[in-house]
Formats: structure tokens, sequence, C-alpha cells
């Protein structure tokens, strides 16, 4: 029996839509009177697609697929991980199938109740108190009122919190919160289950409580569809796995072997990019760029990375003839589009000196411990002193996954949530400590 | 597979649909949802205050004063022989319900969205929540009906009757406005802004703070098209007695209005409650 079926699925999001500028004086006033009709084409236009502008390679560049045509069945009973990188269309999915937000293309066909959580604690209500918050979100997720006083006693009990179930949420610590709202979550008993990464928050032990409960759904014979970047979970949890990347499912197989895949993305996330005609690498008659690549300190190329592991983004090129100044260098761009550092080649030899024709290969060194989770983009640029010009700029050249699953990397394995910031250093910190004794002493 | 899997209900997801009105037995479903969605509105906002829901008395108590004391009292307005207290308890009662549950219909997809964008249920729950939530304050207010009717001795008739239709009337009105309201908010922020305008020059438009026989006669046929008025009229005539004749001629306008808006309406809700994730 499918649970689910996804049939030719497609999620198209515009980008920013550029406004004309101004020709005339007249023109502001023109479109200040066109405006409520622009308005409304405008707001159309976020949501619907025609044809044409889907062929035409104009509009293209400013519609998003975020999902591509994409089809899959679930029988029910499985747990299905959903792995890859951010900005794969992993959420995109799951608030389609949760009928959040409608397909752009295709159909979704589920079979029974579905639950969604997207976030922790979805309907609470500071002013209300834990029983009628208890309530309120489990209905809010689609449970019926007698289900919910079937399990109250449960849910209390699973969230440890039945002193202050009558006080309102928002005397809650936060800890405590976070547990009531996870006790309702895994309580919830509809035939599919779909999960978004919610269990980045909470403490470790309560997090393992909720993972045990929730492979226990997946035994009950409910369907479940799991988002995580955390791999020990998904590989724990779930029979079956989706690999996604830009927007399609690229891999459908078993957990283990999705998650496999995923960690040694170096083939899929480009970590590595080599040119084998010379006519076609980027360059000019002077010089080319033959290769591009994330390597470790053993000299393997990797395209997962530890936080805790030292990098260094490695670049050859080919010098054809002799007589420029070249400095190579590089700019690592974090996942939203900032520009974290560049870093030029210091080799004092070649400050002034013209390089000789011949291979080079220069590797440039990342400290290890500074980099955030996350996908890394790479710019690769070469630049001639003398002459003023760059030969070659390579934008994206190649990209790499920095992991830092457990926190660890920065000591905060107990920290809620990711900790925020493009950059992620692990910074060495010193306390001093005067006991409240001394202090009272050295104020006398 | 086990039999109790063939009874499970299917969900067919599809691109935004053209037509298609707002799906009731699903709205049915989610019934205990509703409830507490009714009950935590109500709680968060009494809860804390002194009053509590006594707020529901004091505030339509002060707006029938007030009235009475200027226009009754200051601008001496002529009630033709009729109570003038009376007339404006009967108004401001049925009113303060539909401007309350016009204003919350009406920005209900808005001030929502952040919770539209993690979980789905059936969009419509937020209408009724408004239809339904502004009900308690409606009917604790029903002590002051009660309260000037006894003290002025006015005796029922037959025509109380009629007061069912009248009230599922005053459901229905601000209902049918605001579930187009609801839809275009989302597309054109200014409707929030101009709302506010509207809804304090709307009691104008309707015979609260004096009666529509001020309205001259061949221009009642283009008055009655505010659906509001026949509710007023019919609240008034439900408890005056035959002294407050049954005006039928703006009851059916202002039913059948409204069902056009409510049909209409529920058509457009249909399709901007899917897309308004991806617009907002």
């Amino acid at each position: 029996m499918k649970a689910l079926k996804v049939e030719n699925v497609s999620k198209l999001y515009r980008l920013g839509n550029s406004t004309d500028l101004d020709d005339t004086s007249a023109n502001p006033v023109v479109r200040l009177l066109k405006r409520p009709l622009n308005n409304l084409r405008k707001y159309r236009s976020l949501y619907r697609f025609s044809d044409e502008e889907l062929n035409s390679s104009e509009s293209r560049k400013d519609i998003l697929w975020a999902l591509n045509d994409v089809s899959f069945e679930v029988d029910s009973g499985e747990v299905i991980g959903l792995v890859g990188a951010n900005g794969a269309g992993k959420s995109t999915l799951l608030k389609v199938i949760s009928r959040i937000t409608p397909p752009t293309r295709g159909i979704c066909t589920t079979r029974g109740r579905l639950s969604c959580l997207i976030e922790v604690g979805t309907g609470f209500h500071p002013e209300l108190t834990g029983r009628e918050n208890i309530y309120m979100s489990s209905t809010i997720l689609g449970m019926r009122k007698r289900e919910v006083d079937a399990k109250f006693d449960e849910i209390v009990d699973f969230s440890g919190v039945e002193k202050f179930i009558d006080t309102p949420v928002k005397r809650y610590s936060s800890g405590m919160a976070v547990r009531l709202a996870f006790a309702v979550m895994a309580h919830l008993e509809p035939e599919i289950l779909v999960v978004d990464e919610v269990l980045a928050v909470g403490d470790v032990e309560f997090q393992r409580k909720c993972l045990n409960k929730m492979s226990n759904v997946g035994k009950d014979g409910k369907t479940v569809l799991f988002v995580s970047h955390n791999m020990a979970a998904i590989t724990r949890l779930c029979d079956r796995g989706f690999l996604m990347k830009g927007g399609r499912i690229i891999q459908d197989g078993s957990a283990a072997d999705i998650v496999h895949s995923h960690v040694t993305a170096g083939s899929l996330t480009t970590s590595w990019r080599e040119w084998l005609d010379i006519a076609e690498a980027p360059g000019d008659d002077s010089v080319r760029l033959r290769r591009v690549g994330i390597v470790t300190e053993s000299g393997v190329a990797a395209g997962m990375i530890n936080a805790h592991d030292q990098i260094g983004i490695q670049m050859v090129f080919d010098v054809l003839e002799e007589g420029q100044v070249l400095n190579p260098y590089v700019t690592v761009i974090s996942e939203t589009g900032i520009d974290l550092f560049s870093s030029i080649d210091a080799d004092k030899r070649y400050e002034s000196e013209f390089r000789k024709p011949g291979r080079y290969t220069v590797t440039a060194w990342v400290p290890k411990g500074l980099l955030a989770a996350g996908t890394h983009y790479v710019r690769a640029v070469m630049r001639s002193v003398k002459r003023q010009y760059r030969p070659f700029t390579e934008r994206d050249v190649i990209s790499f996954n920095v992991l830092d699953p457990e926190g660890e990397a920065i000591g905060a394995g107990w920290w809620e949530g990711r900790p925020g910031g493009v950059i992620r250093p692990s910074l060495n910190w010193t306390t001093e400590y005067i006991s409240a004794e001394m202090l009272i002493e050295g104020q006398l | 597979m086990n039999e109790a899997d063939i009874d499970l209900p299917e969900t067919r997801i599809v691109p935004v649909a053209s037509w298609g009105g707002i799906d009731l037995r699903e709205v049915f479903e989610y019934r205990d949802l509703l409830y507490f969605m009714i009950w935590r509105g109500l709680k968060v906002q009494y809860a804390q205050s002194i009053g509590g829901l006594a707020w529901a008395l004091i505030q339509p108590a002060m707006q029938i004063i007030l009235f009475a004391v200027v226009f009754g009292g200051l601008l001496g307005l002529d009630a033709d022989g009729r109570n003038y207290f009376l007339l404006v308890t009967l108004a401001v009662i049925p009113w303060s319900y539909m401007s309350s549950t016009l204003d919350g219909t009406s920005q209900c997809l808005v001030t929502n969205s952040a919770l539209m964008a993690k979980v789905y249920f059936p969009r419509a729950t937020f209408l009724l929540i408004q239809v339904f939530g502004n009900l308690v304050p409606f009917l604790v207010s029903q002590v002051i009906t009660i309260a000037v009717m006894f003290y002025y001795q006015v005796p029922l008739t037959s025509q109380i009757f009629l007061l069912p239709v009248v009230l599922l009337l005053m459901m229905l009105v601000p209902l049918s406005i605001g579930v187009w309201l609801a839809s275009l908010a989302i597309r054109f922020r200014d409707f929030r802004i101009a709302m506010g305008m509207v809804m304090r020059m709307l009691i104008y438009t309707v015979p609260v703070m004096y009666q529509s026989d001020k309205i001259p006669d061949d221009l009642r046929q283009w008055y009655i098209l505010n659906p509001f008025v026949g509710v007023i009229e019919g609240f008034r005539a439900c408890f005056l007695g035959y002294d407050y004749p049954i005006q039928w001629d703006s009851l059916l306008t202002s039913a059948v209005i409204t069902s056009v808006l409510l049909i209409s309406g529920s058509v457009y809700f249909r399709r901007m409650e899917r897309v308004i994730v991806d617009v907002i």
C-alpha cells in the first residue's frame, strides 16, 4: 500500500522582480497610477509561470526551481531519510507534501493523516498553561481532542513537567518549554509523519529519548519522512534514503548508501575540478588553470571536511610563456554568498620575479577549526602584477562541505540550535576567577 | 497491507486550481482545532485583565450610553416617538459583533501567515474563529439587551421568532465581506490601512445611531444594498415587536447580497489560501 505518491512535482520561485528605471520625469507619476495594476500582475507572477517563460533562456535566471520534476513512491511503514546540502530542496519537498505550499506542477497523493513537524512548539502560546498548550499544539498538528485526552498523561510523563502543567508556559524555562513541545510531537499518531530538522534543539539526553520514541513510531507501521543533517540519526532511524541536489532526487537507496554518498560527496559537490584539454582551460596564451581542488594534510582530495581537519585549497596552473609576474589568489565564499576571506600567494620569490614556463602547484592552507559547518565555495583568480590584468577569474569553481555534526569542534555539543555566524573559529578561551570572599576583601 | 489501510482517506495535492470553494467537510474535521483556537483567543484577550469577560459588557454599554447622551440627549435626535435608548441598544450590540468580526476576518490570513508557513490545516478555520469567537462576547452582552428590555417593560411578540434568521445573517454578513477582504489583504497591504478608516466610517452607513426612516423613500432601494442594514433593522424588529415591523425588503436584499459575496468570496479565498505562503 502506497502511503505517499509524488508524481512529477516541480516547485518554482521567482527571485527579485526587476523594476523599471525612470526615463522621464513623468514616468514616476505614470507608474504611480499604474501601480495597483502592476501590483496585481506582480503577485500573480509570483505563483504563475507560463510555458514560454520557462523555456526562454532570458527569464530563466530569475526563476528558481526549488523542486525539479521529482517523482517517488513510499510504502506505508517506510521510514525515509532526506539528505542533501542546504538549498537542495528538502524543505520545499516537505512543505509541498504537507500542503503548506502548493506544487507549481505535478501531483502528490498522501494516504491517511499527515502531521508535519517543521518547528518545535507549533501553536504554543506563552499565555496558555502547559495543559492548554498540549491540546492547542496537538490539534494544530492534526490530532482530535479525544485522542489527546487518551494520551494526555503519557505526554505529561514524557515531558517531565507535571509539576508545572497548570502554569502558563511563559513562566517555563526554555528547556522545559522545548521538552513539552517535543512530548507533544512524539505522541502524535498520524499515518504519515514529516519531520524537518527539529531535533537540532534540545539537550542531548532528551534528543536521544525523542529519537527512540520516533524509531518506535516507524515500527508501528507509520510512514516517516525525516530531514536531518545528523547522519547518525538518519542511518539509525531510516530504512531508505533520498539524496537531493538542485531540486532533484539524484539517488534513492538504502539509508546507509545515501549517507555514504552524501558524506563522500566529493564527486558530487565538485570539490575537485580538472581541465584535461588545455584549449578549454581558463586563462590565455600565457597562463592556463589546470586544476583546483581541496586537499587534506595527507594530500588526499576531499569534498566533506571535518571541522577538526586542516585543509588546503590547491591550484595547478601551467605557465606557457615567460614575461609576467603572476600571483594566484583564492577567495572562500559562504553558502549565503558572503566573501569570507581572500588570500594571495605569499611566496616571496614570485613577488617580482617572472615565472618560468612549466607547471606550478600552489596550496593555500586554511587553519583548522576556522570554518563554520556548511557549504563553501571557492573563487580562483590569477593576477598579473605588471600588466594589471587577470588572466582568469573562476567564480564558484569548486565547493566543499564542512561537517561539524556534534558541534564538538567549537565545544557546542550542548548548544541549543546551531550557533550563528559565517565562520566559527575555535578560539582559545581563558577564565580568571576570583571567589566572592576575595572580592569583598579586595573592596575593603 | 492490512484492512484498515483501505479506509484511509486520500489527499491529492495539486497545483493552484482555478475553481472550487472552501472544503467544508475538511473544516468540520478540524472542529477541535477551531474550538481550541477560539478558546486560546479568548484566554489571551482576557487573561491578566481585571474585568475579564466583563469587558464584553463594558464596551457596548459605554458605546450605548455615549450615543444616547450625544445623539439622543445633546443633539436631540428624533426617535419618532420610540425610545431612543432602546433603539441604540438593539443596534450597538449586533453592530459590535459585526464590526469586530469583519475586522478580524479581513486580517486573519495576514496576521497568521507565520503559522501558515509551519503547518497545514484548513485556512478557513481562521475565518470561523472570528465568526464563532466573537459570538462569546456577543452572547455575554445579551445581558444588556435583557436588562434594557426589562427596564422599559417591552413585551415580546411573535416577531422574536425571526431571531434565529437574523442571528444567522448577522454572522454571515461580516463573513461574506471578510472572506473577500482576507484574500485581497494578501495582495494589497493597503487594505489593512484602508480598513481601519472604512470601519470607522461604516457605522454611519448603518442605522445604529439613527433610524432608517430618516432615509428618503426613493433612496432606500440603494440604502438597503448595504447588507448590514437588514441585520440591524431585523434585530430591532425582533425585540421591539409590532411597533417596529419587519422590513422584508432590507432583510431579503441583505440575504441575497451576502450569499453572492459568500459564494464568490469562498472561491477566491480557496485560491488565495494556497499561495499565501509563497506571496507573503
